[in-house]
């Protein structure tokens, strides 16, 4: 256990996780259906702005800009929550920012919370805290609702129940639903519009009457103390509005400087999400609103391991996500695993860099491998964070830490997720040559043919990525 | 030490790689995309009316003489009775005949007995397809458009703006503000897109030629 949360415990290591998934025919083929289906979503509307990459350029300078200067942009971003009625909170780790919130609901007198999806607040763990201390904390996003009707774990970003398809749906919600509040529906089938009109009636209830909300939050402007939250269902408005406290927990490196710099970062996310223009519902609120709204603010800023990812030169550049999980739907890996494999609340190519810099890489030197370094997430990523390129940096820490050759720790990666016999045999098999050829000092150079992509350590840092690419699709449209 | 101290000291000491005499503005940010991605000419109403019926929303493009009547044409089909009015909305605009008009304020209970919110709008964005709502006069808060289950919003056609950096820059951030592009939509069950789970199922635009101003 790391006191940070991030990871769930008792997870087994990405490669044996990966072994157990592949098993599974079904995950696979509706991850397969998913990832293709908002994939190309999300290219026809990239391409429909001719400025993209000018879109990406600037935002990922606009997080350089913020991340070199963290300090003084959340001073200035307490300062403007502040003259607006909010109350900003400091939150040094995952204990901390639980203590925090805990304490805030209690204040109320209140039992119960709605919540709407945060990342961060599923990081700390903090569902299980409030529990801890009395408080139910209900999950309102429909996708969350499945998930902890189900006492399950989300295994995707932006649709977190992609592992359950409508019928597991329908049964879960006809037997779970009467124990959080107002039961399903009599004779309820499984048609989407059937299940979300029983999530309909069952939240509503919850949210007429919920006195607290926690929510997470997308961006925060320093400038204004304008804070952010992008969403669909209308769960997130319900949250931000009617309850008289709203508890947001945000990660500290979603400051931007400025309210103008949202301009670039709603064209980006949305499409880059879920393939929309725009997406339904995009609240913006500053402080407080007399007569409107929550008349209670809290922000909480969470650090939970972010400063140390700060702290490395190459690393950082991570804290410029901001979780729209294209690199999730493009990766040939998160493709046949999903997300569980991943052991993590950050899944998919992100997780693989985020997690094992949040929680020390120690406990997670699998996930730096848990990649083929094809590229296609950082052609992928709105904010052009550079996954490849992290990876590499972070497997060479992996193998100083563990002590273990790169080819090892690369080959029980490899191992798990190339699962046929034949492209198996085909990658030992290089791997033995690769090693022998070009071990050195525990760190080996790459490894010819199948299994380059999986090897390049700090040695190699440019990876022929389109080769490997080429590769992986003839041998993956050949089986 | 408190948490704050603790966590600005952590990340001084992880940006020690940065001189201590750069300034945010010595980070180079380049702004070389576009203000606005419509073409020269292009009518940006009737982008934004197609682009809004591109969320399966009703979109009617009316003018100030026909706007009763369309507002009266949109209530019918769409078989809403009891309506909530927010504050500031023009009184004139209200069609006669058996509806019933809800004055703010309203609580959520109240709000939840009603079948619908008729509102103004803030701005519009054509590239998106976007009503932007901030409660200023004619647009109610925010639980007003949020509660019951159909909206019917009016937007003055010069509110629309070409794209997202026009609209915001003409928005202030001081007052809440809420962007809708479509009714509320979730794909969380096999991707299939169901629209309206929380938020109003069903709304209706009306974009009317030239403008309404609220009543003051
Ligand atoms: S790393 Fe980039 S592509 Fe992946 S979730 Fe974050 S912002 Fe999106």
């Amino acid at each position: 256990m790391t006191g940070r949360g991030v990871v769930w415990l008792g997870s087994p290591p990405f490669p044996k996780a990966a072994r157990e998934a592949l098993k599974d025919g079904r995950l696979r083929a509706n991850l397969k259906r998913a990832t293709t289906t908002i994939r190309d979503k999300r290219l026809a509307v990239a391409s429909e702005l001719d400025d993209w990459e000018a879109l990406r350029e600037s935002a990922a300078a606009i997080k350089r800009r913020a991340a070199r200067h963290l300090d003084r942009y959340l001073l200035q971003l307490e300062e403007s929550v502040t003259a607006a009625g909010g109350t900003v909170h400091w939150a040094a780790d995952a204990d901390e920012a639980n203590r925090i919130v805990t304490g805030l609901v209690s204040a109320t007198g209140e039992r119960e919370v709605v919540k709407v999806k945060s990342m961060a607040t599923q990081e700390i763990g903090l569902n299980e805290h409030l529990a801890e201390a009395g408080i139910t904390a209900y999950e309102t996003d429909l996708a969350e609702l499945i998930v902890q009707l189900g006492d399950d774990r989300p295994s995707h970003i932006l649709v977190p129940a992609i592992h359950k398809n409508r019928g597991e749906i329908r049964d879960l919600f006809a037997a779970e639903m009467g124990s959080w509040g107002r039961p399903a529906p009599e004779g309820l089938t499984d048609e989407p519009a059937a299940l979300a009109e029983a999530a309909r009636l069952h939240l509503r209830e919850k949210f007429l009457s919920a006195k607290v909300a926690v929510s997470g939050a997308n961006f925060a402007c320093a400038d204004t103390g304008t804070v952010a939250v992008v969403e669909s269902e209308g769960n997130g408005r319900m949250c931000l509005t009617l309850p008289d406290t709203l508890i947001t927990v945000m990660g500290i490196e979603k400051v931007l400087p400025a309210f103008t710099d949202l301009e670039v970062f709603l064209q980006l996310l949305p499409r880059s999400s879920t393939g929309e223009r725009m997406n339904p519902y995009t609240s913006l609120w500053t402080g407080t609103t007399p007569g409107d709204g929550p008349q209670a603010f809290h922000l909480v800023l969470l650090d939970n391991g972010r400063t140390d990812t700060l702290a490395d030169e190459v690393g950082r550049q991570a804290l410029a996500c901001i979780r729209c999980s294209a690199c999730l739907n493009v990766c040939p890996v998160y493709e046949r695993t999903g997300g569980h494999a991943y052991g993590s609340v950050y899944p998919g190519p992100i997780g693989a860099v985020l997690t094992p810099q949040l929680v020390g890489i120690e406990q997670t030197a699998s996930l730096p491998f848990a990649s083929t370094l094809c590229g296609a997430c950082y052609d992928a990523c709105p904010v052009k964070i550079n996954i490849p390129e992290v990876l590499t940096h972070l497997r060479a820490e992996a193998v100083a830490a563990k002590g273990r050759s790169a080819e090892a720790l690369a080959m029980k990666a490899a191992a798990a997720v190339l699962d046929s016999p034949r492209l198996l045999g085909a990658a030992q098999k290089a791997a033995a040559l690769g090693g022998r050829a070009l071990a050195r000092g525990g760190h080996i150079g790459r490894l010819p043919g199948p299994l380059h992509g999986w090897s390049d350590s700090r040695d190699t840092p440019a990876p022929a990525a389109e080769s490997f690419r080429t590769w992986w699709r003839k041998n993956r449209e050949n089986r | 030490m408190t948490g704050r101290e603790t966590v600005l000291a952590r990340i001084r000491a992880a940006l020690a790689d940065v001189p201590s005499e750069e300034r945010p503005d010595d980070v180079p940010v380049p702004r070389d995309y576009h203000r606005s991605h419509t073409g020269p000419g292009q009518d940006t109403v009737a982008l934004f009316a197609e682009r809004v019926a591109d969320y399966r929303a009703t979109v009617t493009r009316t003018d100030r003489a026909g706007l009763r009547d369309a507002i009266a044409a949109a209530l019918t089909r769409h078989g809403a009775r009891r309506l909530a009015l927010p504050s500031g909305f023009p009184d004139e605009l209200l069609p006669s005949g058996g509806w019933e008009w809800h004055a703010e304020p309203l609580g959520v209970p109240a709000l939840d007995g009603l079948d619908g919110a008729i509102t103004l709008a803030c701005a519009g964005i054509a590239i998106t397809g976007t009503i932007v709502l901030d409660t200023g006069p004619g647009q109610g808060r925010r639980a007003l458009t949020l509660v019951p289950d159909y909206h019917l919003c009016i937007v003055g056609a010069e509110l629309i703006a070409d794209d997202i950096p026009e609209a915001l820059a003409r928005l202030d951030p001081t007052r809440p503000l809420t962007f809708v592009s479509g009714p509320s939509a979730t794909s969380d069950i096999e991707l299939d897109r169901v629209e309206g789970v929380h938020g109003p199922r069903t709304l209706d635009v009306i974009i009317v030629d030239p403008g309404i101003s609220p009543q003051s």
